[in-house]
């Protein structure tokens, strides 16, 4: 359990602290600060540091850094889990969060603080919920007109589905499902995959009344497998699709999404609402989602992973005082989709003087010596294209010559309608009791994770 | 004259600004007073909102305790929040004025609003001071029956905190036997709330009988736990820990029963489940059930490492440990462990760890690769470490040795100055594990005798050309040359690989080896400080000049073969960790007794042993948690780094 939670800003000095045991004085904010914040190393080598009994739990944000302290053997995990929610109640509150903000709202975050940890122990951090009792002033006097009675409020805070009200209604009952990938990739210098995974996020808004129970269905390998076997059985053919009622036309005739083939998926998570037990039995993703915005569920891939692109570099370091650089790029999806706000970094050595650049395609590049590196930026690249670059970096001479440490080249994109692990919905089922009709919409993008390039 | 003058008159600048500036600090809660007791509500509003900052950055306000007090009797929640929090920090230095605050948090304990009377309730356990207990039970009482789930689930908590106060309160009045009804409760928050105090309670109490978790509960609980949110969830799942089963089948039945936890977005849900999956694997005994445990576990813990840095390194931290207990449960995901460029560089040195852990004879090749890569980054820690992984997975597989040695030979060619050495020490410790399997490339290394700055490295390349010195072409010069800073070496170890490499070199070939040993063994004896050093040179000579033969026989010795350090945790540690999973102790890894005082005491462990009560003003401390977080796990050879151990064996 946690015994202290303080806020620090970059120098160190404290804008929150919140006791909530008597194991620790205020004090200990000190100890962290002459500890940690200002240690001369700069670099931090562990995230916990455990002095005497007392240990710190730390994450840095923007210019701030968040420190909870424990006096006993509590789970790292869940300190570290508590404090990245307690940053994203930060910055769901207030839009950003840094020393401004905090500085601004200390009372409101004292509030929060008092209500999501008691004695220690997390309770209720669900952003909605907080939301409707836990108030900013502006908030607060939009909401006085509907402003749900406390009876409400602590039920939902407390009760089965902490996560949604019971008194929704919507004129027009709709659901948007936003599936997005990173994809990751080490590739080697030799031009040989190392290593590549997709993370997937489904986040789904959804704006439908009452108590609705969903159904949600991928293209889910061990889901299709199982069914094609099941209708095997019943002697109706295995290719009969399931057709995917009621999905948005903008999910259909995408060329990038994979076409009926099926994904294994290594791994998932879900959001809190959906039913584990009804997963782990027979796949099934069902729930009553929470109103709004919220993420569905995470998942991962690491099999038949689409590389959206392929880098062939070539960097020759030409003695002592010039490299070479050769980086073509190619685009390795369907050519109706393009590939957006493209961003190559292309590292150069820290004693580079002078870059001349030549771009032969679509793009910009321009030497940033601060960075030590060429970024070069395509704000749009098409499916099926090439483009490269060429570059020759003049150095400074060095009195005492170390050796370049090359870092990877490095890419950032996103493409619409295209998923890398080839994931689809399939479907989303809306049950309710008034039986009401609902429009759901699906879209895909995939966006560079760490996409590394070694050279 | 002019001196004292000035000096008369800094010292009374200094009283002023004193003064000053002590009529300033009084002057803010002088002010501030005033303000508390305006008779605008806006602007005692406003001066409450600064004490609370003031208290904040850590300014005593103390002084303003009754002013505060006066503004508490308010319909604005904010205030009455603010308030509250003011009370928590100064109560305990007020015992006597809280008294002052009672009517209204008892008169609050009643209200309609639900939500204020649970902030009654919690506040009033947080004030930690006697006097309020009195005042308490009536309210709590109630609350512990209150009709509204949000109450009860925060008067179950403020049981804990009444029995940190005082057992006989707490237990006089039921309030115990109520948390215990309270895991029968229909609302899953309530439940949830009242398994983490009645575990409080449990450890705080002196003979740990507050509750134990029966078997009916276990039932009970695992039904709740499809209900709670995840931190409720987690606080189940922990108490589970603690539970022994009764037979094989409960317990097969509970492990199927977390199994879906494992899906939980939450990690902390996944390790605390995972700890409690390898908890129990001990009473399950069906081969497929383990297998399907085992099978089940690893996606959600290769997902963890897309989380945050900081989950992410907990969880490589507890991976490390879980290896230890099933050392072929990742086997088959090497590539995943593999650095980016931009990880963190404590992530970066668990994932080395793993990676070396888990690397079998057949994946030695994509390794390498990869460590060579490391070995060229910027972190010259992170550095020698990767070169160190490349020269323990030489020692543990002969089939890698050869690649190995490639990768050191086109690693010291960059001539970085930190790679060079670790290269060096690590290409010592691979020879050493293969003797005259790579003779050949023994000349090449004479290239670097003019970078081996690093005492370790220039022992390591002592000790090289000492034992191959038939293969190198101008080793008399070399030693020669090295022997001209004998004296000016100051690291005794060099001192010693250049004795021992000189008589290795003199035994091998006495013609051209004889003026070196001399020299050598001279310049030893007559000027060196170094007593060990002399005493070494003693003994060389009279065995040289005695026996040349049993000379031999000690120099030239086959030398015991070289073994990898173990790194693992002592069968006894890794069985502590593995039901510490996930918690503080596992990412320290070493045990909760030795840094919780609470279990120092009950384990009997001295205070002294690295432990003060407060613990947090000595440097040793430091070096203690935070050095050890990131370096009790790093492999090391030390053994075979020290010159020539073999030579003092053999003696």
């Amino acid at each position: 359990m946690i015994s202290a939670v303080f806020i620090y800003n970059q120098k160190g000095e404290v804008l929150i602290s919140r006791l909530y045991r008597h194991d620790v004085k205020r004090s200990v904010a000190d100890v962290f600060r002459v500890h940690v914040i200002s240690s001369p190393t700069s670099v931090v080598r562990s995230p916990v540091t455990t002095l005497g009994s007392t240990s710190f739990f730390h994450i840095r944000y923007d210019n701030l850094w968040l420190c909870a302290v424990t006096k006993n053997n509590s789970s790292a995990a869940l300190v570290f889990e508590f404090l990245y929610r307690l940053l994203g109640l930060g910055v769901s509150y207030f839009g950003r969060f840094d020393e401004e903000a905090v500085k601004n709202n200390f009372v409101l975050i004292y509030e929060l603080l008092d209500e999501v940890l008691d004695f220690g122990y997390p309770q209720n951090i669900e952003v909605d919920t907080l939301k409707l009792y836990v108030t900013t002033e502006s908030v607060r006097s939009k909401n006085v007109v509907e402003a749900p009675l406390p009876q409400s409020i602590t039920m939902q805070a407390t009760g089965a589905t902490t996560w949604r009200r019971n008194d929704i209604a919507y004129k027009k009952n709709e659901a948007f499902v936003d599936v997005i990938e990173s994809v990751n990739l080490i590739l080697s210098a030799k031009g040989t995959v190392l290593r590549a995974d997709v993370q997937g996020q489904i986040v789904m808004r959804s704006f439908l009344s009452g108590m609705p129970e969903c159904k949600f269905g991928l293209n889910d390998k061990l889901v299709l497998e199982r069914d094609s076997a099941t209708a095997a059985a019943r002697g109706l053919s295995a290719l009969t699709p399931v057709a995917p009622r009621g999905l948005g036309s903008r999910a259909g005739g995408m060329g990038g999404v994979g076409d009926g083939e099926s994904v294994e998926i290594a791994d998932c998570q879900f959001h809190q609402c959906v039913r584990l037990g009804r997963f782990d039995t027979d796949r099934t993703i069902s729930f009553i989602p929470p109103d709004g915005e919220f993420e569905l569920m995470r998942y991962r891939t690491t099999e038949n992973v689409n590389l959206p692109f392929k880098v062939l570099p070539v960097v020759r370091e030409m003695g002592k005082t010039l490299v070479e650089y050769e980086v073509l790029i190619k685009s390795n999806f369907s050519s109706k989709l393009s590939a957006t706000n493209m961003v190559v970094s292309i590292p150069t050595p820290p004693n580079a003087t002078k870059c001349r650049i030549k771009v032969s395609g679509v793009g910009k590049a321009k030497y940033h010596p601060e960075e030590n590196a060429i970024v070069w930026r395509i704000s749009r690249f098409q499916g099926l294209q090439e483009t490269s670059l060429t570059a020759v970096v003049d150095l400074a001479p060095m009195a005492k010559p170390v050796p370049w440490s090359r870092p990877p080249i490095a890419l950032d994109f996103q493409v619409l309608m295209f998923t890398a692990s080839g994931l689809l919905v399939r479907f989303l089922k809306v049950f309710e009791k008034s039986n009401y009709q609902s429009v759901k919409w699906v879209r895909y993008m995939t966006k560079a994770g760490s996409y590394e390039i070694r050279i | 004259m002019m001196n004292s003058t000035i000096q008369t008159n800094i010292a009374r600048l200094q009283i002023m600004k004193a003064k000053v500036l002590a009529a300033l600090r009084k002057g803010e809660n002088y002010e501030l007073k005033t303000e508390l007791n305006s008779e605008y509500k806006e602007r005692r509003k406003e001066a409450v909102r600064r004490v609370i900052a003031n208290m904040t950055v850590g300014k005593d306000v103390s002084s303003l305790f009754t002013d505060v007090l006066k503004n508490m009797h308010t319909d604005d929640l904010e205030i009455k929040k603010l308030i509250y929090l003011y009370l928590i920090n100064y109560a305990k230095t007020q015992p006597d004025l809280v008294i002052l605050a009672i009517n209204t948090f008892v008169k609050d304990a009643e209200d309609t609003n639900p939500l204020i009377r649970a902030l009654a309730i919690r506040t009033m356990g947080c004030l930690h001071v006697q006097e309020v207990l009195d005042y308490l039970c009536d309210p709590l009482h109630k609350c512990l029956k209150d009709t509204n789930p949000y109450v009860r689930k925060t008067a179950v908590m403020c049981v804990a905190k009444v029995y940190d106060l005082s057992v006989d309160v707490a237990e006089d009045n039921g309030f115990v036997e109520s948390v215990r009804e309270a895991l029968s409760d229909s609302n899953s928050m309530v439940v949830s709330n009242a398994v983490s105090a009645l575990v409080e309670m449990n450890d705080m109490s002196r003979h740990h009988d507050v509750w134990r978790l029966e078997a009916n509960t276990v039932g009970k609980l695992l039904t709740a736990i499809n209900e709670c949110i995840e931190w409720g969830q987690i606080a189940i799942l922990e108490t589970l820990v603690d539970y022994t089963p009764r037979d094989e089948k409960e317990a097969e039945n509970i492990c199927e029963r977390l199994l879906p936890r494992l899906q939980h977005a939450n990690g902390s849900v996944v390790l605390t489940t995972v700890r409690l999956l390898l908890k129990y694997e001990k009473h399950v005994h069906r081969a497929d059930l383990l297998a399907q445990f085992s099978k089940k576990m690893v996606p959600p813990l290769i997902t963890l490492l897309s989380s945050d840095p900081e989950i992410q390194y907990v969880a490589l931290r507890n991976i490390n440990i879980i290896l230890q207990r099933h050392p072929k449960l990742l086997s088959k995901e090497i590539r995943v462990f593999f650095c980016r460029y931009n990880d963190p560089i404590y992530v970066k040195y668990e994932k080395l760890d793993v990676l070396v852990r888990i690397c079998s004879e057949r994946n030695t090749e994509p390794l390498l690769n990869e460590l060579k890569e490391y070995a060229k980054e910027v972190d010259m820690d992170f550095v020698s470490r990767a070169v160190q992984a490349i020269s323990r997975l030489a020692i543990r597989y002969e089939t890698a040795a050869e690649n190995a040695i490639k990768v050191l030979l086109e690693l010291l060619e960059t001539r970085a100055n930190h790679i060079v050495q670790s290269c060096m020490v690590a290409l010592q410790d691979i020879l050493r594990r293969y003797p005259r399997r790579f003779d050949s490339l023994v000349d090449g290394l004479c290239e670097y005798v003019d970078d081996v700055n690093e005492p370790e490295a220039r022992a390591a390349l002592i000790w090289i050309l000492g034992e191959y010195s038939e293969s190198v072409s101008n080793i008399s010069n070399i030693l020669t040359s090295f022997l001209e800073s004998f004296l000016e070496e100051e690291d005794s170890g060099v001192q010693l690989a250049l004795i021992n490499a000189a008589v290795k070199f003199f035994l091998k070939s006495p013609q051209q080896g004889q003026t070196l040993v001399l020299k050598a063994l001279q310049t030893a004896t007559e000027k060196c400080a170094n007593p060990d050093v002399r005493d070494r040179a003693y003994i060389y000579w009279r065995l040289l000049s005695a026996d040349p033969n049993a000379a031999r026989a000690v120099a030239l010795a086959e030398k015991p073969a070289i073994e990898l350090e173990n790194v693992d945790l002592s069968p006894q540690l890794l069985e502590e960790l593995v039901n510490e999973l996930g918690c503080v102790s596992s990412v320290l890894q070493k045990p909760a007794r030795l840094f919780v005082y609470s279990l120092a005491e009950k384990a009997g462990v001295p205070r002294d042993s690295g432990i003060s009560a407060m613990g947090l003003d000595d440097a040793d401390s430091v070096a203690a948690g935070a050095g050890d977080a990131a370096g009790s796990s790093s492999a090391g050879i030390d053994a075979s780094n020290e010159g020539e151990p073999e030579l003092l064996i053999s003696f």
